[in-house]
């Protein structure tokens, strides 16, 4: 029971680091200074987010194993920490969906990924703050705070965007065409998911299916937009079968602790 | 010096004497970071709380807690992050607000006035904090840091800082 708490921690953990750290690439790179600001900011926020769950898996690990080898990691030695789940855990150990860890793309696809996600967030951590797991509540509960901004800033950017010039319109549909295969994802629910919603920490994901198409329906029409028929979804980022793109995000995000093992500055 | 010949408001006394990194005007007890102390037969422990998820001054104010704490000769010294309640604006002090606005940057409003906040609303009167006029526009919701955002005065012409309602 408690790995599957372990695995439903990490993968919380997972979606936000790896967004936060995608949604990074923009430092010093956003269209103007106020939303180079304002999407690095996001950036922090989930990677505070990304940490709180971190930390609370690593409690979990070191209560649940004194083995040698994690029962999460290969190449993690010792007791667990939050650097040692982010830096030293392999791209098939990760457990994020496949939506974060698709490349920045230009501002829609960004604007969109966010949107997706935050949308999401927003539905599952509105629920996850009545969990039975204190832990995860509170996490979930302090964080909605931010996400509740997050949406916010991202919806207005989905209509800005769709109902404006008629490049920027093009872009959203390019951004929809590249991104709605992988939202379904988000509502199939893994192994550990079921697990953990079964004894009441977790949600059954599938029910936010719903709420969470009426909103962005909601959203795309002020913008403009529809959103696309049946296609057939990609799925595997929650159980480690990943995108290359996981692995290059990695190799920049590891970099410095593979090649200079538990260095500190 | 032992905890048994110490109590909590002098603690809460020396703790007011550390500043938020990021905005040093700030105690940490103006900015309600601090949440409880506990002491025991040897142990003092402080509850602080994060203001932001991701606010990366928490660290830094931890290891200064246990610096300011051990020179007063506690010698074991716990520090506990707690999440929930989750921190609000309101528990800035009154003292806090005056120092901000004092500062430069505009003191956070009370919470009613910004709760669910609809798409594209029009940004809250925020009162510029150089020459008190609420003719102030906001330039970007995000700002230098988390906790707040960019806004310009109308009157004055003069940018501001405005610690967000939270």
């Amino acid at each position: 029971m408690n790995q599957l708490l372990i695995d439903y921690t990490l993968h919380l953990a997972d979606n936000s680091l790896i967004l936060g750290q995608r949604n990074s690439e923009w430092c010093g790179h956003g269209p103007v200074l106020e939303q180079d600001i304002a999407i690095t900011n996001i950036s922090l926020d989930l990677i505070g987010q990304a940490r709180n769950f971190y930390q609370y898996a690593a409690t979990l690990i070191n209560n649940q194993s004194a083995a040698k080898v994690s029962p999460v990691g290969e190449d993690l030695e010792g007791a667990a920490t939050e650097d040692s789940l982010a830096y030293l855990r392999k791209e098939n150990e990760f457990k994020n969906c496949l939506l974060v860890e698709l490349p920045k793309g230009d501002w829609a696809q960004t604007i969109l990924r966010q949107f997706f996600f935050s949308q999401y967030q927003y539905l599952l951590f509105q629920q996850l703050q009545d969990s039975k797991n204190e832990q995860i509540a509170a996490i979930a509960e302090k964080s909605l705070k931010e996400i509740t901004y997050h949406l916010r800033w991202s919806s207005e950017w989905v209509i800005r965007l769709g109902d404006g010039t008629e490049e920027s319109h093009e872009r959203m549909l390019k951004a929809i065409d590249g991104l709605w295969k992988y939202t379904g994802e988000l509502f199939e629910a893994s192994s550990y998911e079921l697990g953990v919603a079964g004894n009441g920490t977790g949600i059954d994901v599938s029910k936010l299916k719903e709420p969470w198409i009426n909103k962005v329906t909601e959203i795309f029409s002020e913008a403009t937009l529809s959103i696309p028929g049946e296609v057939s979804i990609q799925t595997g980022g929650k159980e480690g079968n990943h995108t290359k793109n996981l692995g290059n995000i990695l190799t920049e995000l590891q970099y410095m602790q593979r090649t200079y093992p538990g260095c500190e500055w | 010096m032992t905890i048994h010949t110490i109590n909590k408001e002098a603690i809460y006394f020396y703790l007011e004497e550390i500043n938020d990194p990021e905005v040093p005007v700030l105690s940490i007890i103006d900015l309600g970071i601090v949440r409880d102390i506990k002491m025991s037969n040897d142990e003092l422990e402080v509850i602080i709380t994060p203001t932001y998820t991701g606010c990366p001054a928490m660290d830094m104010i931890s290891a200064t807690i246990k610096i300011q704490l051990a020179t007063l000769g506690f010698k074991k010294i716990k520090i506990t992050q707690a999440l929930s309640p989750a921190w609000t604006t309101e528990w800035m002090s009154e003292e806090g607000k005056r120092k901000l606005k004092e500062y430069g940057i505009a003191p956070p409003n009370p919470k009613q006035q910004v709760c669910d906040q609809k798409l594209f609303a029009a940004a809250e009167a925020v009162q510029c904090p150089h020459c008190d006029s609420y003719h102030t526009h906001r330039i970007s919701e995000f700002g230098s840091t988390a906790c707040k955002a960019l806004y310009q005065c109308d009157d004055c012409k003069e940018p501001f800082d405005y610690f967000k309602c939270h």
